[in-house]
């Protein structure tokens, strides 16, 4: 398969165009999948709009154009629905890949949750004595928020991996305590409205807007493109065989139009001009004649994008991630290899109690205050989330990119379904019936290419 | 085959003295004492249920011995867990090829010894390198160094583990039935690589269930019964058959017996 040239870089000879740009058939699949969920939906939304108009044509072209499921502002509100879900499912990946499970991701969060709305309500006014909207009070709580995370989460890794107890029976407990521990915290009440500052990571009450968001865009495509050339340049140092150059150029090239499109669409959501000309008389000036704004990038995207890249370079470029998926995959090879794998364990489900943590913050931010019933199933989401993004639960096999994309596939579904007005309940037959065909497809999936 | 004489004069490189090992009520091994010298093959034998893997085990820290010495080139060593036994350059390929399947060649061989950058962070492409040229001398035909070792055949998985303990410059190599799940031609691949190691003075102890085997590829065979030692004989002298009688009975035959 590989050419024996003695000068230049080895050219691996490619098989087929996907082949050639090296991209995993497996996020093939599930972009594919993603996109056929979106068109169905967006041709639904628009026969329904033009019955609704009572102007229904044969012309499937106008069933595109009036949809309603891909315009900037669906899209916007799908991201954003779909952070704290998919920021819990990175960390679900790294449990599931050592054969392990967590039960008590939504109840974490509501402490986590509950812990930061008393330090925003309670201990910051009243034992600190910050004033209302001081500029210390959303760091503080954002910190208090992590420790409480990490700490719980610290606690059950050393009763799985310690203690020995099973990690479906820790979190089970787990799932009962925090849940209730939330409840003690805010003595049962609704705790609101929360900071400003840390509204600001709730989605809407916070985004980059058109500028910063081309800004990050424009980084974000610089970073990809160094990583692929840096990438190339050390397979070449050692002599590995390299795909043809017109396939970098493409893979490139589509992450490219990826990000730069995705930034473009969020920037073309556009504030509503009442809210505008608030935020005008606000600051005493006065709005000019068609003005508008585009929202952006939301803070709580930009936070799921950051904490995608740090678990991704955590899972494939640290030894942490190494020894998590050899546990997974051998988990007496992993032992006899001199990994530490109590500690291991340990580590795992800290990353899980933090990454709990962050979902709350931006859960909480996004609802603007906190409520008993916050993350309430979340588990079972961010579990579906991962599974349907790839992770097998026998272990060792899973990915970050596949638990974020599960996570998108699975609001989409669901909000596309509420947008055509299928009731919820059918929505979560549908949700149901979609998991175990996804786990389905992936056995077939892996039975054909033998991996 | 495998008639170079053995200088016993000097120190052993390794030396299990009075080693104990009891689960619950059954002592596993009870009171073993046995010793290594550079450039030798040592057979370890006995049934299934002897001891001898468990013997094997507390040399390379899998399990922790609850009585007895080890003694490394004569010094006393603490050997409580795999890290150690790695110190003092003693690598196990074991039975069951312990791999992690859904890791590549590279990530298995360095797995708990990764090369990491400046950063910190693991080198894989360092690492692929690396593997590739050890590879390359044992398996020159091995080309899939990018896909999870589950998809290799067992000769092939054999020789990651084996080149693991070449590139970490192994003294003492503990191998558990290295041949047992593979075919003919592999076989005689390890077989041909166990004398290239004898030759560069690693020692090496050989657990092994095929007599035969044990008679081409050993110098001395310490048989196990029942948690104890039978006797450490020279396959030279000793018969397939008295090995058998020891190994069945749990008696030295009698013209061994000194």
């Amino acid at each position: 398969m590989t050419d024996e040239t003695t000068e230049g870089p080895t050219i691996v000879k490619p098989k087929g165009l996907f082949a050639a740009l090296e991209i995993d058939t497996r996020l093939l699949g599930m972009i594919g999948a993603f996109l056929v969920i979106c068109l169905v939906f967006q041709v639904w939304t628009g026969v329904n709009t033009q019955i609704l108009r009572d102007a229904f044509s044969w012309d499937p072209f106008a069933w595109l154009t009036d949809g309603r499921f891909l315009t900037p502002r669906n899209i916007f509100n799908l991201t954003i629905q779909t952070v704290s879900v998919a920021i819990m499912a990175t960390g679900m990946v790294f449990v599931i890949v050592t054969r392990n499970i967590d039960l008590s991701v939504g109840s974490l969060l509501a402490t986590c949750s509950a812990m930061m709305a008393m330090t925003q309500t309670l201990v910051a006014p009243g034992w600190l004595g910050l004033g209302l909207e001081h500029p210390l009070i959303a760091p503080l709580a954002i910190v208090v928020g992590l420790i409480t995370g990490l700490v719980i989460g610290a606690f059950h890794g050393w009763l799985i991996g310690y203690l020995t107890i099973p990690a479906f029976i820790v979190t089970l407990g787990g799932l009962f305590v925090w849940r209730n521990v939330a409840w003690h915290l805010s003595g049962g009440q609704t705790i609101g409205p929360l900071d400003g500052n840390f509204q600001l990571f709730g989605g809407i009450n916070g985004t980059l807007g058109e500028t910063w968001s081309w800004v990050f865009g424009l980084i974000a495509v610089a970073a990809a493109l160094y990583g692929l050339m840096s990438a190339r340049r050390t397979k070449i140092a050692h002599e590995f065989p390299v795909k043809p150059v017109w396939a970098e150029v493409t893979v490139a090239g589509v992450i490219a139009v990826a990000i730069l499109g995705f930034v473009a669409i969020l920037n073309a959501y556009e504030v509503p001009v009442l809210r505008l000309r608030r935020a005008f008389e606000a600051r005493g000036e006065v709005m000019p004649q068609g003005y508008t704004e585009g929202y952006g990038l939301p803070i709580s995207v930009f936070v799921l994008i950051l904490v995608a890249v740090a678990m991704t370079v955590i899972a494939q470029r640290t030894r942490l991630g190494r020894y998590i998926f050899a546990l997974g995959g051998n988990p007496e090879a992993a032992q006899l290899a001199g990994i530490r794998t109590r500690a291991l364990i340990v580590k795992i489900f800290m990353i899980v109690g933090v990454l709990c943590a962050i979902s709350a913050v931006v859960a909480s931010a996004r609802q603007t205050f906190h409520s008993n019933d916050i993350g309430t199933l979340d588990e079972l989401r961010v579990i579906a989330a991962a599974v349907i993004g790839g992770t097998a639960l026998s272990g060792g096999i899973g990915t970050i990119y596949g638990a974020i994309l599960g996570a998108l596939i699975m609001q989409s579904l669901q909000s596309g379904m509420a947008m055509v007005g299928v009731d919820a309940p059918y929505q979560n037959i549908v949700v149901g019936v979609v998991l175990v065909f996804a786990v389905y497809v992936d056995i077939v999936y892996r039975k054909r290419t033998g991996s | 085959m495998a008639q170079n004489n053995i200088d016993r004069s000097g120190t052993p490189l390794v030396e299990m003295r009075k080693m104990q090992k009891a689960f619950g009520g059954i002592r596993a091994v009870d009171g073993v004492t046995v010793d290594l010298y550079p450039g030798e093959v040592v057979g370890v034998l006995g049934h299934n249920g002897a001891g001898k893997s468990v013997l094997m085990k507390m040399l390379s820290g899998a399990l922790v011995r609850d009585g007895g010495e080890i003694y490394v080139n004569g010094q006393r060593a603490e050997i409580n867990n795999p890290r150690d036994a790695r110190r003092y350059q003693i690598e196990t390929i074991y039975q069951y090829l312990a791999l992690a399947d859904n890791l590549d060649a590279a990530s298995n061989l360095f797995l708990g010894r990764e090369l990491v950058t400046p950063l910190g962070f693991v080198d894989d492409a360092r690492m692929e390198a690396e593997t590739r040229k050890i590879m390359g001398r044992l398996t020159p035909n091995f080309r899939r160094f990018s896909t999870p070792v589950a998809g290799l055949s067992g000769g092939q998985r054999q020789s990651v583990a084996i080149s693991r303990a070449v590139y970490f410059n192994a003294k003492i190599l503990i191998m558990d039935e290295p041949t047992a799940a593979l075919g003919v031609e592999e076989t005689r691949m390890v077989a041909e690589l166990i004398d290239e190691l004898k030759k560069q003075g690693i020692g090496i102890f050989l657990i092994d269930h095929d007599i035969h085997q044990v008679k081409e590829l050993c110098d001395r065979a310490s048989v196990m019964k029942n948690g104890k030692l039978v006797g450490t004989v020279d396959v030279h002298v000793a018969t397939e058959d008295d090995l058998l009688g020891m190994i069945i009975l749990g008696k030295m035959p009698e013209h061994l017996a000194a």
